[in-house]
């Protein structure tokens, strides 16, 4: 299969700030990679050199086949992005900003019509065509973005944190997009903070921390370079929480839960060796619970920190 | 279709663009057409009367001052026109659908050219009212339709030379205040110019900047085309004032727009 998107080597410093630190990434045509990472970790720069924004400071970018650097307009005739701030024009209408769209993609009037309608139909747009974008709800503002850049029916499609601020319901509804682009044959990357997405969406993750990738694979791979879960002892009191602590020197303690995660394969036995070497010690765990890895352990174990907490919008 | 077909085409879609946000969003467009029609009242009614008086003319007074204050004013008011320019630029700049507009296949400077035609169109509007208000309180121009049209051309010129250095600054500019700034100077050169009173009439330094500063042809010449006073070698003068304040910038807003960051 030919790689929609290839990425050698990329290098990019802002000042003397190192924002991407030798990033390798190949895309597959016709799939979905995400790239999962913390604010910071050049997420967002990746997108902007791989949709001609930006200029990388080295390395080899290739986008369609055609090379960033040398031939930008070749990949702008080939790619839509959806970027953290919606791109619509907030003084026209719904289907006069898809009329914009479909004028300077030289579409023609009657094509241009048709696919402006279609597309308002499919995003459940139509009542937005004929008021300001500036009236929308959020979710409804992103869907108007993306039926902005999928006007020009592109091979490739950036979203870079595509569901970031959105509900839960509209975020859902962007999901169904991105799904109906991949039954569509487009090749899409995505960026977000969000596990969730990238495990729902995703063909392929790559974790960027740092400004490289530190893993690639698909969820379940990642999840298997996690070498186990963790039975998590709940406490009612500091003093057994601290007697457990001591017993289990390889465990984690998380003070303000009054809880310990003591590592384990998350099989019987070890957690029978637990609760063994608990009732030898005559400490009283008041709840007991078991966690196999996630995407959750992937990202702690492989960053160092753990992933940041969705922001409840 | 060619490169120039599609530049064209681009261009004029962002034109159209241009036009519908100023429609619905009518409250610069407004004011800097106000500017120049208080400063036209100010001047002739306030000053008109002594200023009139000193320019030494048969029928002396705020008539013969309106007839001379005009053609100034319509260069102010190109002026202040252009300060919208700029400031209209820098906030379509804060727009997400710039960063946009730079990832697709569009012909290159067709942004920018859109604003500069929105920006020739929005000036020719505006200074309709200017001239409809020198008419009521004086202004007799001796000029014929060839002349009007001439005239015409000549705004038309200075507009756009004006607006690609304005398209500039409002890219420059950081922030919508800065864009405010910047183009201020072009609001006040027609005062160290032939706009207000004859350079004749200046100290010695000032005569010369006032001579040689580029609105002052400009006024000449539309002094001259609309009051039949003498031309000379004004309007070669504005011709290449223009090409030269067009083309710095064209270069400069092309330097701007490219070579913004990311977001």
């Amino acid at each position: 299969m030919n790689s929609a998107i290839s990425v050698r080597g990329l290098r990019k410093s802002f000042g003397e700030q190192v924002v991407l630190d030798g990033l390798d990434l190949t895309v597959p045509e016709g799939s979905v990679f995400a790239l999962l990472g913390p604010n910071g970790s050049g997420k967002t720069t990746t997108v902007d050199i791989l949709s001609t924004l930006t200029p990388g400071d080295s390395g080899e970018v290739r986008v369609a086949g055609y090379d960033v650097a040398k031939d930008p307009r070749a990949v702008r005739a080939s790619i839509a992005v959806t970027g953290q701030f919606t791109a619509v024009d907030n003084l026209l209408t719904g289907a006069e900003n898809l009329r914009l769209m479909a004028d300077l993609l030289h579409l023609g009037r009657q094509e241009g019509q048709a696919r402006a309608a279609d597309l308002l139909e499919r995003f459940d747009l139509v009542e937005a065509a004929t008021t300001n974008p500036s009236t929308y709800s959020g979710g409804m503002r992103r869907k108007l973005d993306l039926a902005m850049g999928l006007m020009g029916d592109p091979r490739i499609v950036f979203l870079d944190e595509p569901t970031t601020g959105l509900d839960p319901r509209s975020r859902r509804a962007v999901w169904d997009v991105v799904r109906g682009l991949v039954a569509d044959g487009v090749t899409v990357l995505l960026t977000t903070q969000y596990l969730e997405e990238a495990d729902q969406l995703a063909d392929r993750i790559g974790v960027l921390n740092g400004g490289r990738l530190v893993a690639e694979g698909t969820a379940a791979e990642l999840k298997r370079q996690v070498p186990g879960g963790s039975v998590r002892l709940q406490f009612t009191d500091r003093r057994p929480l601290d007697d457990a602590a001591r017993l289990f020197p390889s465990a984690a303690l998380d003070a303000d839960a009054l809880a310990l995660d003591v590592p384990s394969d998350g099989g019987v036995r070890a957690l029978k060796d637990v609760l063994a070497r608990l009732d030898e010690a005559a400490i009283e765990v008041a709840d007991l619970t078991l966690h196999t890895p996630d995407l959750d352990d992937v990202f702690l174990a492989l960053t160092g920190r753990p992933t940041p907490e969705e922001v409840a919008s | 279709m060619t490169t120039l077909g599609l530049t064209l085409n681009d261009s004029t879609t962002m034109l159209r663009r241009n036009l519908v946000r100023a429609k619905r969003y009518p409250g610069l467009t407004l004011i800097t057409a106000a500017v120049p029609i208080v400063m036209l009242l100010l001047f002739v009614f306030v000053f008109g009367g002594t200023l009139g008086a000193g320019l030494g003319g048969p029928d002396g007074g705020r008539a013969e001052y309106a007839d001379y204050l005009t053609p100034g004013l319509l260069v102010l008011a190109i002026g202040a026109a252009a300060q919208g320019t700029a400031i209209t630029v820098a906030m379509d700049m804060t727009e997400g659908i710039i960063t946009r507009f730079r990832t697709m296949s569009i012909a290159r400077g067709a942004v920018l050219a859109g604003h500069v035609a929105g920006a020739v169109v929005q000036t020719l509007i505006g200074l309709v009212p200017v001239v409809g208000v020198a008419l009521l309180v004086g202004f007799r121009p001796s000029a014929g339709a060839l002349e009007w049209l001439a005239a015409i051309g000549v705004v038309a010129l200075l507009s756009f030379a004006i607006s690609w250095l304005c398209v500039a600054m409002g890219l420059h500019s950081k922030t919508v205040e800065g864009a405010s700034n910047l183009p201020m100077p072009l609001m006040l050169l027609p005062f160290f110019g032939s706009g207000f009173v004859p350079v004749d009439s200046m100290p010695a330094g000032l005569r010369w900047f006032a001579e040689h500063q580029p609105f002052t042809p400009f006024i000449e010449t539309l002094r001259g085309l609309l009051s039949g006073t003498e031309i000379g070698s004004s309007l070669v003068e504005s011709v290449a004032w223009c090409a030269v304040i067009a083309l710095v910038g064209y270069l400069w807003a092309r330097r701007n727009y490219e070579n913004r960051p990311a977001r």
